[in-house]
């Protein structure tokens, strides 16, 4: 009876399931920060190359 | 310079509403897997990941070919952000797929048919970064990046069919039952819902992270034009 239980119970592997969402939404977090840190940066070289174009007319 | 549309901002609201959703489903509406337990649900996000990876790889090949043939610069930037995005995923694919196995097949890696493929497909498009890199004219990076990214797209259909074609212990889930293969399961009801609505969910982050690099692609094209203004 003890030992159908055991093999009846679905193995215990909590763990695997969270270090598999924690990958899935780190990768996914890092690549939305990345894409807003370049958006930025970008941004910020646009703007001040505009200003020096400005200035140079 | 553009300012951001507001389609896109709803897209973006859209998007996190929808992953919060698939979320909650995979935690409280899916079911538990009687053999594999809790960390079936990898499955969820590991197989919509896969599928956004190649998604993007498949618009990667298709701005190639509109490159090749009208030669506008915009679908270089389209490309990019296809193999961008679609190495993200399949990064994610990947590494899931390895964490999912460790309990399941006992090891963290095996050389299977479709591991191998796959990690074949990631290694081909990182080289594609790595040759966009080493080339300094815009038209030569692009026309060589276009005609890269179609013949490197031959390794997408393999990837998929891999675990059709070859004898390997990687489940089939979708139209076939592999009974000998370790990890394989019948899916309940709710269970392809919640699959379903995975893929949906990740088809949207898909269209709204591609717009996003879009965007980025073309302002860096905007400021390297406005640098050679500037500096000449």
């Amino acid at each position: 009876m003890m030992l159908e239980m055991v093999l009846a119970a679905p193995a215990e592997t909590t763990q695997y399931m969270i270090a598999g969402y924690t990958v899935i939404f780190g990768v996914m977090l890092i690549y939305v920060i990345s894409l807003n840190v370049r958006y930025r940066n970008l941004k910020r070289d646009y703007d001040v190359l505009k200003q020096m174009e400005e200035e140079s007319e | 310079m553009e300012p951001k549309p507001k389609l896109l901002t709803i897209l973006d609201i859209i998007t996190v509403v929808l992953l919060l959703i698939a979320t909650l489903m995979v935690f409280f509406y899916a079911p538990l897997e009687a053999v594999m337990g809790q960390v079936q649900r990898v499955f969820y996000f590991h197989v919509a990941a896969g599928w956004v990876g190649m998604l993007g790889f498949l618009v990667a090949a298709i701005s190639g070919v509109i490159y090749l043939v009208k030669g506008n610069r915009k679908w270089d930037i389209v490309e990019l952000a296809g193999v961008e995005i679609g190495m993200t995923f399949a990064f994610i694919n990947v590494v899931s797929g390895s964490i999912w196995a460790r309990p399941i097949w006992n090891t963290w890696w095996t050389w299977d048919p479709r591991l191998t493929t796959a990690t074949i497909m990631l290694l081909i498009y990182a080289a594609y970064l790595m040759l966009r890199a080493g080339i300094d004219d815009p038209d030569r990076r692009a026309r060589f990046g276009a005609v890269y990214a179609i013949i490197g797209f031959l390794s997408v259909p393999l990837t998929f069919f891999s675990a059709r074609l070859f004898r390997t212990i990687h489940p089939v889930v979708i139209g076939s039952n592999q009974p000998g293969s370790e990890g394989a399961f019948d899916m309940s009801a709710l269970m392809l819902q919640t699959f379903l609505f995975s893929l949906l969910t990740f088809t949207f982050i898909f269209i709204d992270l591609l717009w996003h690099r879009i965007r980025l692609g073309k302002l860096a094209d905007e400021v390297d034009q406005l640098k050679l203004k500037v500096y000449e």
